[in-house]
């Protein structure tokens, strides 16, 4: 609660100081309960940050933005969503965090003519044929950080892969993802309830299996024990390639017990670009821990949109803007940055690797470039018109 | 063969970790006839006030025992708070008021701690691992927390057998009414009972704390096994739940070994990995309504005059 109300008046100062001027209108929608709020925060306070350098402007213009607790629960975000296009007070919508969220604001924004840019979320479901004018992805296709690990595996010469993943959609189609890429054999395919906290079951199945590399796609809660409970159980000389499961926001809990595993990212904060720098240090200087993807992605967001409601001289025309942002060239923190046919982001991958720092904080590290200029599965499938 | 070994040994492991949480709840349902949900957040409450403490004082000992102190008095002050006014109510009531706990609980660690999750050491003295098969090593600290399981469960056996509580406690399970009529102050019991359950659940709490994640509502899904537990093992009973616990552990991680490879030979692997799952996580359901219909009060039920 208390966060929530700090970043929504973080964001309003901004705006005060040139309320005279036709503002631009955003609504950040982000989940901010729940055990996931973690991530949302993270969305929240890049996209912050991002307008706070900006002045409190998009494009010279003065911002005012609306932030929204999704609660992770569709009904709720569509309502609040609703809510916020019917008063007049979204030009553009930024967010959300899960697919699922996405997916059920989806209609009513674009529909609204809104612009909706996700900096986090990228479903198939948008990239392929039911690709949208007025919809944006900053972030990724959600299959592609599965396949840097399965690449990877298939790069190193790894012959024998132990999978993991949580018994949900999303679950199966990361394992589906890395064997896209991965040719090899696959020794064990566990899938786990999302409740679950205890990996001994797992983690002895592994131990018999011996495989040259295990993969696992454990978001949240369920990465921090798995990580801990593997180190604890000798297994770390079994490289351990995964996504969304060691990355800045499990760090701080997972401590030690991560240092050297391996993720598939578009994005870390060692990479060297100087709109990178200057992200990572004043993120860290205003918030006080060091940001993810999530808070990353957010923080672009706010740039591209910079560029493109200058570009664009307004928000007024929404085609124009949307023509803007297709084209908006601005500093990302991930150096260059361009949008594929279908708005998703055509860009490279990297393997990452956890590293502790030398003031005690965790990160990730970009180790190897695994794609270059990578477009996702779906895009050819996209006629944009 | 060596693997089952070592996933009955982890089924145990599970079992001791859920028992020290069902054995406070089938103690609070049992004498008081008093469904309590917030017992899952006083887990959590525990694990969080062991980092706390540990962080403060620098040792995990120092921390297990003021978690567990404190996640005590907070049971007692909660039962007198709040439960107390409950014990005559409907069990919807209590359902709905706890309920309650488990919201403001869940908030009020969000508001001092944050959402993001916790880390809590191992203490040093335990932090090693032995050679249980070829490339697998065991943790000491999972020896210790079955070690502290079956310390426990020893220790409220004796309680609750041999000393005069643990006779009040058994009595007040049977027939609450006539225990007070024969002039015990069956509410200074009912405290006490209480702050015994929250204790042994902010225990656990803290025990689990190492080897999982620290975040809220961390104790929500152990909630639910804490009840098929003392649903299999007879409301009220010590020994139930001990043996429930035991069962629900040993079926479960020998479940989600054994159930897809099984399936595998049946039905070819890629079906097996959709179907092997969704029965593995059922089988704990499956045996608690297999149990209920050969007999409905659990296997151990304490002697209740109705």
């Amino acid at each position: 609660m208390f966060g929530k109300l700090l970043g929504a008046l973080a964001l309003a100062a901004a705006t005060v100081a040139s309320a005279q001027a036709q503002p631009v209108k955003v609504g950040v929608v982000t989940t901010l309960s729940g055990p996931a709020a973690t991530l949302g925060q993270q969305l929240r306070d890049g996209f912050a940050l991002g307008i706070e350098k900006l002045g409190g402007k998009l494009g010279g213009m003065p911002v005012d933005a609306t932030v929204l607790d999704d609660e992770l629960k569709p009904d709720v975000a569509v309502t609040k969503v609703r809510g916020l296009l019917e008063s007049g007070k979204a030009d553009i919508v930024v967010g959300p965090i899960f697919s699922n969220i996405l997916q059920a604001i989806f209609k009513p924004v674009t529909e609204s003519g809104a612009i909706l840019i996700s900096p986090n979320a990228g479903p198939s479901t948008y990239a392929g044929r039911a690709c949208a004018k007025n919809f944006f992805v900053t972030s990724y296709q959600n299959d592609q950080p599965h396949a840097v690990s399965g690449q990877y595996a298939q790069d190193s010469g790894y012959k024998r892969l132990f999978l993991l993943a949580p018994n949900y959609q999303a679950g199966r189609d990361a394992l589906a993802g890395v064997k896209s890429k991965f040719k090899g054999e696959i020794v064990g395919e566990e899938y786990v309830p999302l409740t679950q906290m205890d990996f001994q079951s797992e983690i002895a199945k592994i131990a018999a299996a011996k495989p040259d590399a295990v993969y696992a796609f454990m978001p949240g809660g369920l990465g921090i024990a798995l990580v801990k409970q593997y180190r604890q159980a000798g297994l770390a000389n079994i490289p351990f390639l995964s996504a969304f499961t060691v990355d800045e926001s499990t760090l701080p809990a997972q401590g030690d017990a991560a240092i050297g595993f391996y993720s598939g990212a578009s994005w870390a904060p060692n990479m060297d670009n100087a709109a990178n720098k200057t992200f990572v240090a004043a993120f860290e200087a205003k918030y006080g821990y060091v940001p993810g993807s999530y808070a990353a992605y957010a923080y672009d967001t706010a740039m591209l949109l910079d560029a493109a409601v200058k570009k664009a001289g307004g928000v007024a025309d929404k085609a124009k803007l949307a023509a803007a942002i297709e084209t908006a060239d601005f500093a990302s923190t991930r150096g260059a940055f361009k949008f594929g046919v279908n708005h998703y982001p055509v860009q490279d991958f990297y393997l990452v690797q956890v590293v502790k720092r030398a003031d005690g904080k965790y990160q990730t590290e970009t180790r190897k470039k695994v794609f270059t200029a990578d477009i996702d599965p779906y895009a050819a499938q996209c006629k944009m018109n | 063969m060596t693997l089952l070994v070592v996933q009955a040994l982890n089924g145990v492991q599970l079992g001791l970790l859920l028992f020290l949480i069902a054995a406070g709840l089938t103690l609070v349902f049992g004498v008081m006839d008093f469904i309590n949900l917030a017992h899952g957040v006083q887990y959590m409450l525990g694990a969080y006030l062991g980092v706390a403490f540990a962080g403060l004082t620098g040792s995990f000992w120092l921390g297990l025992l003021l978690a567990s102190v404190v996640a005590g008095v907070t049971g007692i002050a909660l039962e007198r708070l709040v439960f107390r006014h409950l014990y005559g109510r409907s069990h919807l009531d209590q359902v709905l008021a706890t309920f309650g706990v488990i919201l403001t609980l869940n908030e009020a660690v969000r508001v001092l701690w944050g959402t993001a999750p916790l880390q809590m050491p191992m203490p040093d003295a335990l932090s090693g691992s032995f050679q249980l098969m070829e490339g697998l090593r065991y943790p000491v600290y999972r020896v210790a927390l079955i070690v502290a399981g079956l310390l426990v469960a020893v220790g409220l056996a004796w309680a609750v057998n041999c000393t005069r509580a643990g006779m009040l406690i058994r009595a007040g399970a049977s027939n609450a009414a006539m225990v007070s009529a024969l002039g015990v102050d069956i509410g200074r019991l009912f405290t006490l009972v209480f702050g015994i359950g929250a204790m042994l659940a902010g225990f656990a709490g803290v025990m689990a704390a190492p080897l999982v994640s620290v975040e809220p509502s961390m104790g929500d899904n152990l909630l639910i096994l804490a009840f098929v537990v003392i649903v299999i093992g007879g409301v009220g009973a010590i020994r139930g739940a001990f043996v429930a616990a035991l069962m629900v552990g040993l079926v479960d991680t020998l479940g989600r070994t054994m159930v897809t490879d099984a399936f595998k030979a049946a039905l070819g692997a890629s079906a097996a990995a959709r179907v092997g799952p969704a029965v593995a996580s059922m089988l704990i359901y499956l045996v608690m309504a297999a149990v209920l219909a050969i007999r409905p009060a659990g296997l151990f039920p304490a002697a209740r005059d109705a």
